[in-house]
């Protein structure tokens, strides 16, 4: 009884490593097959569509809508102490620094990365990917690959976008419905927005958070066990994972960039 | 879906990003960054700097001429060394006077730059020595209270 339990934990642990293992060669092998991705840039092409233009539509919703929320709050706070014009301030920087990337991350997460999960996944469940190796043709190469550098290319493009839109959603309720004062809104923006510090450290989290998804996303669909249940629970796993993952990077992204600055 | 739509697609896509990107930096940031290479340092020492913090703004006239790079403490003479890097574009006279001011009531502190009369201007690494402390409220209040104290003692 006892000793069947250790072995549980033994076993457990030793799956847990080999999981570990086996996900690092996985990535090593995505970018030592990269070439493939660049050199027949049309796979790359038709991937960024399925995962960026098609994502197109929830992101600039949805950082319109989170710019928005950001400008009426943020006008409720800031005019109890009758600085209303700092509201510029406020929209863009939390949005440059932290909720574009975050929140672009997550929901391109949950809009491609089970996607691309769930594609891998049944085409290994259907045997595609074996296919593919019969004919001498690398699955890594020809799938796997193009589908990464995709998601790495359309997670910053995205992450900007969605950032934009809240600066106009935050414009749209602050300026056009409050009546905060144009001229001041945006100065008052543009004296506190630095490029490097702030927006390029936005870009930098959102490249480092498309390198994860996707590696997550790619890694689950390729060790997805190939049933029904094993591609769903995949998908499932891929949006946990990943999220979870966006995270906590970004505090890590974050108190290595921001600490100390005022 | 054919392969030209999909071009036209993506095309779409990543020049709508760039555009964003572009905003992000012409727009809501200000590009004009003052770097190293184009700025020259000027130090600065405070009886008392305040609230002053590095990156704050150094103004003259109220515009901004550069930004506070290290704020310091001499061990020595007890006071506060502030680094100035000011944009290369801009000199100030030898006599130009360094004030630590509060924009607003309860805004951000920045350093506020008064050019004097001299000819001679300042070079890189220069000290500039007319300096005014920042104002403390505490002190402020002291000295309105010992103000009044005296106006009563004199009726």
């Amino acid at each position: 009884m006892l000793k069947a339990a250790i072995a549980g934990v033994g076993r457990r642990t030793i799956q847990g490593i080999w999981r570990i293992g086996f996900a690092t060669r996985f990535f090593l092998l995505v970018l030592f097959y990269s070439g493939t991705a660049f050199r027949r840039i049309g796979l790359t092409i038709r991937e960024i569509y399925f995962s960026g233009v098609l994502s197109l539509i929830i992101i600039l919703v949805s950082g319109l809508f989170v710019g928005m929320v950001l400008g009426l709050q943020g006008y409720e706070t800031l005019q109890t102490y009758g600085s209303e014009e700092a509201l510029g301030v406020l929209v863009s920087l939390s949005l440059v620094r932290e909720l574009g990337p975050v929140v672009a991350a997550l929901l391109f997460a949950s809009r491609a990365g089970s996607a691309i999960t769930a594609e891998i996944g049944l085409m290994k469940a259907t045997e595609q990917l074996s296919a593919m190796e019969m004919m001498a043709v690398n699955p890594i190469a020809r799938v796997v690959a193009p589908r990464f550098w995709a998601g790495v290319i359309s997670m910053p493009l995205l992450a900007a976008l969605f950032s934009a839109m809240g600066i106009f959603g935050g414009y749209l309720v602050g300026v056009v419905l409050i009546g905060v004062d144009e001229g001041s809104f945006w100065s008052q923006m543009q004296s506190a927005v630095e490029f490097e510090q702030d927006i390029m450290n936005g870009v930098i989290k959102s490249v480092v958070f498309g390198i994860a998804i996707t590696a997550i996303a790619l890694f689950e669909g390729y060790d997805a066990p190939p049933t029904a249940e094993g591609v769903s629970g995949a998908t499932t796993r891929t949006v946990v994972t990943s999220s979870l993952a966006v995270l906590a990077l970004d505090f890590v992204l974050t108190a290595f960039m921001f600490r100390g600055i005022s | 879906m054919n392969r030209t739509v999909i071009d036209l697609w993506v095309g779409v896509f990543v020049i709508a990003g760039m555009a964003a990107l572009l905003f992000l930096a012409l727009k809501v940031g200000s590009m004009n960054v003052v770097k190293t290479n184009n700025s020259y340092e000027l130090v600065a020492k405070f009886d008392n700097i305040g609230g002053l913090k590095v990156r704050a703004p150094v103004k003259s006239a109220g515009v901004v001429v550069g930004r506070v790079t290290d704020v310091q403490f001499d061990a020595e003479n007890f006071e506060a060394i502030v680094i100035l890097r000011i944009d290369n574009r801009y000199v100030f006279p030898k006599d130009t006077l360094a004030a630590i001011m509060t924009s607003g009531l309860l805004g951000e502190q920045y350093i506020g730059l008064d050019a004097g009369g001299d000819t001679e201007m300042l070079k890189d690494k220069d000290k500039i020595f007319l300096t005014q402390s920042a104002v403390v409220l505490e002190n402020l209040i002291g000295q309105f209270l010992y103000g009044k104290a005296q106006e009563g003692a004199t009726e």
